[in-house]
């Protein structure tokens, strides 16, 4: 264990070495930088996920609905009579990563604005970054909120547009008792202290609550606990493999998705086929955005994106959002008429509707996306039946009344 | 705290601990004999768990998950074989090194996982009669956790008989006690720590595929299982096979019943937290083996 440490310990010291000379070189050449980056006919972005270590498989697929997009808007006549050049960097599913890329594409590239991160983890090690440069970061990912810089436009969905829905859905199909499971980090926390209050304001029962470690695999004490509990429904914000686990002990133990519902937050599409459907069969998962919309704009969407990175490819809420940022950055800088980071957030939280595959939405003054709540149901097919939605489309809000009612969001 | 909860949970602190067993049994043999650490032993586990997928490809249901024991096995053996003549051989007596060869045999084995099946994991799916699961009143036992505890015990009883009762079993013993001495004799103690060696890492392989049936299998799924399996090996004192099943037991059960008061996370810091104040009163283990060997 020692040797890992020491290994951790030299690469944080070599990131600080290389953030401190790209800091020297920054201040020297900090005036040119709008010339730099933009150019008569080009204008650089940055797509920064994570193309290798855990989150590449999801993430992957954000920079390729990214890459699309740009795609579609040079094969039109690009950004104010400009051709986009997108500058793809690996965030390699760490946060120091992220945010040492971050400066990169900002201080060296020189790019008008970044479109990346998925991790609360990553987006809250990129923060200070665009913070310091006053550049503007696209996020793609729903999450806990409690969180508003203006130097980020959050479109993933913001607690109220996800997990209180779902909330208010399993009230409706008359579940009282609910058992909470997540993995042991920032936003499952997040997303259950928000939960609890809501629960015991409107009167119903917590059965229990759970967390594992991230990509932990044994759910012997976690499944007692839930067989004692004996809830109505499971919330469910497990990351990545522990689902797996989670799911197959769960059917082994006599309580499969049909037998006791599971509304799950981190599961879409493109999970639930890695996954297997039989094993997720009949479980319910709330987005912002299901493949399965029958659309017009989302079909001509999911076939733009099936015919460039392969039929069978699963498509999710995040890449859609990924895509939309990509067209909603392009409509405010159209607004604004300029480049320039602030400009473009001015004009981006007052654009008006901009349509995309999961219909009109727009940016709130608060910096994050307008949008509908759609509760939905895994089939055999590994697609989604939409089941319930929100009706109209919900206004952001980053800070839960309930959960953090001294907080508020000023930008 | 209510009883049912008490009685599932003393079964899964069974059922968890012989995981462990199976995890551990591999690092106790070839660090009793050899004083290796083999931090690659984890992804003995992911073979095996690889190994079985591809074997229900190959021969879906029920023979498959039968046949996916044998050939995980003789797989991860393999491998240890080839790990041990490649590098530890070459290693002797250098035990910080062998540390750190066979960390990046590990970071190797994880990436090359990575390459050929895809970084998320890939699924084992278990045959019917693995996926019910047995009720005791207010105890649920799931098959695929029995049949776990039966491939452990079998496990075990194999490896008993084999070092008490055969000739093989004589010569590891005679080597486990005294190296230079059973070289005198005439022991080829060379090919003893080969045979150890990958007989501990094909019992990490069979590990692999009962540790399918519970989890996905992934590139990283070694992982998880090297620090409780290491936690063992300490506790057991080394090298002793009824030391690390009574350790293995004690750390299921201890982290099991933490669990029913507190989260799993906590459960572990808990697990690590006993382990630490253990080996402070029993630094030598639960038990540990007396040699007659001078330099110990």
């Amino acid at each position: 264990m020692a040797f890992r440490f020491r290994q951790k310990f030299k690469r944080s010291s070599a990131v600080w070495t290389a953030a401190a000379l790209l800091a020297i070189s920054a201040c020297s050449g900090g005036e040119e930088s709008e010339t730099a980056a933009i150019s008569e006919d080009a204008v650089k972005v940055g797509i920064l996920q994570s193309l290798t270590g855990t989150m590449a498989i999801s993430e992957i697929t954000v920079k390729n609905a990214t890459e699309l997009a740009i795609e579609q808007i040079n094969d039109n006549g690009g950004v104010l009579g400009r051709e986009i050049v997108a500058v793809v960097e690996d965030g390699a599913s760490e946060p120091a990563t992220f945010a040492q890329k971050a400066q990169k594409l900002i201080e060296d590239e020189e790019v008008a604005t970044v479109f990346g991160g998925w991790t609360s983890a990553s987006r809250k090690a990129m923060l200070p970054v665009f913070e310091r440069t006053q550049n503007l970061l696209w996020y793609p990912v729903q999450f806990e909120g409690n969180e508003c810089s203006p130097n980020i436009m959050y479109s993933g969905a913001q607690p109220n547009q996800q997990i209180l829905p779902a909330l208010g859905w399993a009230e409706e199909e008359g579940y009282e008792s609910y058992f909470l499971v997540g993995s042991d980090y920032v936003f499952p926390r997040t997303a259950n202290l928000i939960l609890k209050k809501h629960l015991e304001d409107r009167g119903l029962e917590l059965a229990g609550e759970a967390y594992v470690p991230l990509g932990g695999t044994d759910f012997s004490g976690v499944i007692s606990r839930i067989r004692s509990a004996d809830p109505d429904i499971i919330f469910n914000t497990l990351n990545g493999d522990s689902n797996v686990a989670f799911f197959k002990q769960m059917q082994a133990a006599g309580m499969p998705p049909s037998e006791l519902p599971v509304m799950s937050f981190s599961i879409g599409e493109q999970e639930a086929q890695a996954m297997g459907t039989e094993l997720v069969e009949g479980s319910y998962a709330t987005w912002n955005y299901f493949q399965s919309m029958p659309d017009e704009a989302n079909q001509s969407f999911v076939g733009a994106y099936q015919e460039a990175y392969g039929e069978d490819a699963a498509i999710t809420d995040p890449m859609v959002h990924g895509y939309l940022n990509v067209y909603a950055w392009k409509a405010a800088v159209e607004k604004a008429g300029s480049f320039d980071p602030a400009e473009v957030r001015e004009a981006a939280r007052d654009l008006g509707g901009i349509p995309t595959p999961m219909g009109e939405v727009n940016f709130a003054p608060n910096g994050s996306l307008v949008q509908t709540a759609y509760v939905g149901k895994l089939g055999s097919d590994g697609q989604f039946e939409i089941v319930s939605d929100s009706g109209t489309p919900i206004d952001p809000q980053p800070y839960d009344p309930l959960a953090f009612p001294d907080q508020s969001c000023e930008v | 705290m209510d009883a049912a909860l008490l009685l599932n949970q003393l079964f899964n602190g069974i059922s968890v601990a012989s995981i462990y067993l199976l995890a551990a049994l591999g690092l106790a043999l070839s660090f009793g004999l050899m004083r290796v650490i083999n931090m690659a032993h984890g992804e003995m586990l992911m073979l095996g768990g690889y190994l079985a997928y591809l074997t229900l490809i190959w021969v879906p249901g029920a023979p498959g998950i039968l046949l996916a024991i044998p050939v995980a096995f003789v797989g991860a053996a393999a491998m240890g074989a080839l790990i041990q003549l490649s590098l530890i051989r070459r290693l002797m007596n250098r035990p910080l090194d062998t540390l750190l060869a066979t960390w990046g045999v590990s970071l190797i084995l994880q990436q090359a996982a990575r390459d050929i099946f895809g970084a998320i994991g890939v699924e084992v799916r278990a045959p019917d009669w693995l996926n019910d699961s047995l009720q005791f009143g207010a105890v649920v036992i799931p098959s695929a956790r029995l049949f776990i505890i039966l491939v452990t015990i079998l496990v075990l009883g194999a490896l008993a008989l084999l070092i008490r009762r055969t000739r093989i079993g004589l010569t590891v013993r005679a080597v486990n006690q005294d190296r230079m001495m059973a070289g005198a004799t005439g022991i080829d103690a060379g090919r003893v720590d080969l045979v150890v060696f990958a007989l501990g890492t094909g019992i990490a392989g069979l590990a692999g595929v009962v540790l399918a049936l519970l989890g996905p299998v992934t590139p990283s799924v070694g992982q998880s299982y090297i620090v409780p399996a290491f936690l063992v090996v300490i506790m057991g004192g080394l090298g002793s096979v009824l030391g690390t099943t009574v350790a293995a037991l004690l750390l299921g059960l201890f982290s099991a019943l933490a669990q029913t008061v507190v989260d799993v996370s906590a459960a572990q810091m808990l697990l690590l937290l006993f382990v630490i104040i253990f080996i402070q009163v029993r630094p030598q283990g639960v038990i540990s083996i007396r040699s007659r060997a001078l330099d110990e």
